[in-house]
């Protein structure tokens, strides 16, 4: 479902992603993790289209992220960050135009909006305006709008980060949910979330992937913990043995 | 064109839901009433002056049409200079600035779509604008005996001048994602386009001159507020609009590619 090889990002002289190669079968939750500033958002930009890269390429349902770019676009929901949400819009009018511009035909966007409002606990917040939506909600709705026309592949960025502790919990269990009919790429650096949520795990430190396993694999004779400070500390050698 | 559509359903809305467009179309109104009270006071004097000349002869005879109507659409113009931006500086620039940029952006959609229902949803916001500020002409139909062509095209030029300067004003917009610095641009460049043509004068009879008389809004307009709607202005008017988006959409590509 997600193929990346030799995916780049240089601005000028800083290279923010450097051949980053990884992949991610159908059905598979990857968790996505590095240190702060290892290139995980521009990985993920570059995959939703957002950002074009350097060299390399990356391929999602079989598409091409440059030269297929429409059929990428239609096969992807894509959480950012800071979940792209108009203030002065309801939640409602809101899916309904985010299911619009995805493309969903006029006749299935009602059933689809109430949908996505149940899946997400968005029910008593319906009619509420976006700024006024608290920091655990926004990030609902954000995830309501990646998934509202039913993409192959969805790529969420920190989908928990801010989140207070029940909230994490009731966002976790909804990408958990999720792992059946499609494939989750999400990054993050709280490591238990990866241990609770993950089929896979895939490390990217200054740029490049240093590490793809399986999370079985990985934490077969240590801890998460570990393994990822193993990574991240001497990436150089943890490369070499791969 | 459903694309489009929603699009600029949605920037209809959101400039409706936010205070922006009330703010933008009252003043807008208050203005107009004022300059429209101004010029039929005018009107008045002249009319008693004309009148008590017991040979008026030389003197133009007072008509609604050129003392009224046409120098309150005139005005308008220089209204819109300084309001059109207040309406484009967010359209784009805030899109980008609280990240609604890459929703659109990573959606099966054109750049172009995005420009094109941006500008639809300006372009209605624009139209109910003047249509409101039609009333002071209704008017002087109403209560007065002026020709009533020459109205309605002065309306349509003040209309796709106003359309002009809002694509003009959506372009600035494209290249920040800072709204108050899309404002000042914009009002920058439109006013500097409202004056284009005032060394033209001192220039002579040159190319350079024609250009400059050429380029001008205010003189495009002017036919068309003493009813003769030439081709050369829609031309004018057309362009105006396409530069703009074509600005825009360059701008909006060149973004995510630098």
């Amino acid at each position: 479902m997600i193929e990346v090889s030799g995916l780049s990002k240089h601005y000028g002289d800083y290279i923010a992603v450097h051949s980053a190669s990884f992949s991610a079968a159908k059905g598979e939750i990857v968790g996505f993790l590095g240190p702060n500033g290892a290139g995980k958002t521009t990985t993920m930009r570059m995959l939703s289209t957002y950002l074009p890269p350097s060299a390399g390429s990356a391929r999602i349902a079989g598409f091409d992220v440059v030269t297929q770019s429409d059929q990428v676009r239609r096969n992807i929901g894509y959480l950012p960050e800071n979940p792209p949400l108009y203030g002065e819009m309801r939640v409602d009018e809101y899916l309904y135009f985010v299911g619009r511009i995805k493309g969903l035909p006029e006749s299935q966007l009602a059933s689809r909006v109430a949908e996505v409002i149940e899946r997400c606990f968005l029910a008593d917040a319906r009619k509420k305006l976006c700024q006024h939506l608290s920091r655990g909600y926004r990030q609902r709705v954000g995830l309501a709008q990646a998934i509202i026309h039913n993409p192959a592949v969805i790529i969420l960025d920190e989908p928990t980060s801010g989140l207070d502790p029940r909230q994490i919990i009731d966002i976790r269990k909804l990408i958990g949910s999720l792992a059946q009919e499609h494939t989750v790429l999400l990054s993050t650096h709280i490591l238990p979330e990866v241990q609770t949520i993950c089929s896979k795990v895939v490390i990217i430190n200054r740029g490049r992937t240093v590490l793809e396993s399986s999370l079985a694999d990985l934490i077969q004779n240590r801890s998460l913990e570990q393994a990822f400070l193993e990574c991240v500390s001497s990436d150089e050698a943890v490369t070499a043995s791969f | 064109m459903r694309n489009i559509l929603a699009i600029g359903r949605r920037e209809v809305l959101s400039f409706f839901v936010s205070p922006v467009a009330y703010f933008v179309i009252t003043g807008f109104l208050l203005l107009a009433g004022y300059f429209f009270f101004n010029y039929l006071l005018v009107f008045n004097v002249y009319v008693a002056r004309f009148q008590g000349m017991p040979y008026p002869g030389g003197q133009p005879t007072p008509n609604l049409n050129q003392f009224v109507a046409e120098a309150f659409y005139q005005t308008l113009l220089i209204v819109l200079v300084f309001l059109i931006p207040l309406l484009t500086m967010r359209v784009i620039a805030e899109e980008k600035r609280r990240g609604t940029f890459e929703l659109l952006v990573t959606s099966p959609i054109s750049v172009l779509e995005i420009v094109l229902g941006k500008f639809l949803g300006l372009a209605f916001v624009i139209i109910t604008m003047v249509v409101l500020a039609a009333c002071f002409p209704l008017m002087l139909a109403i209560y007065g005996d002026p020709e009533v062509l020459p109205l309605f095209s002065g309306l349509l030029g003040v209309t796709l001048c106003a359309l002009g300067f809002a694509s003009i004003g959506m372009a600035v917009s494209a290249f920040t994602e800072n709204q108050i610095v899309a404002g000042i641009s914009s009002m920058v460049v439109l006013l500097l386009l409202y004056v284009i043509q005032s060394p033209a004068e001192a220039m002579g009879n040159t190319v350079g001159a024609a250009i400059l008389n050429y380029l001008s809004p205010v003189a495009q307009v002017r036919d068309m507020l003493r009813g003769v709607i030439s081709i050369s202005s829609l031309v004018y008017f057309g362009s105006m609009i396409a530069l703009g988006l074509f600005l825009s959409t360059r701008a909006l590509e060149a973004y995510r590619w630098r």
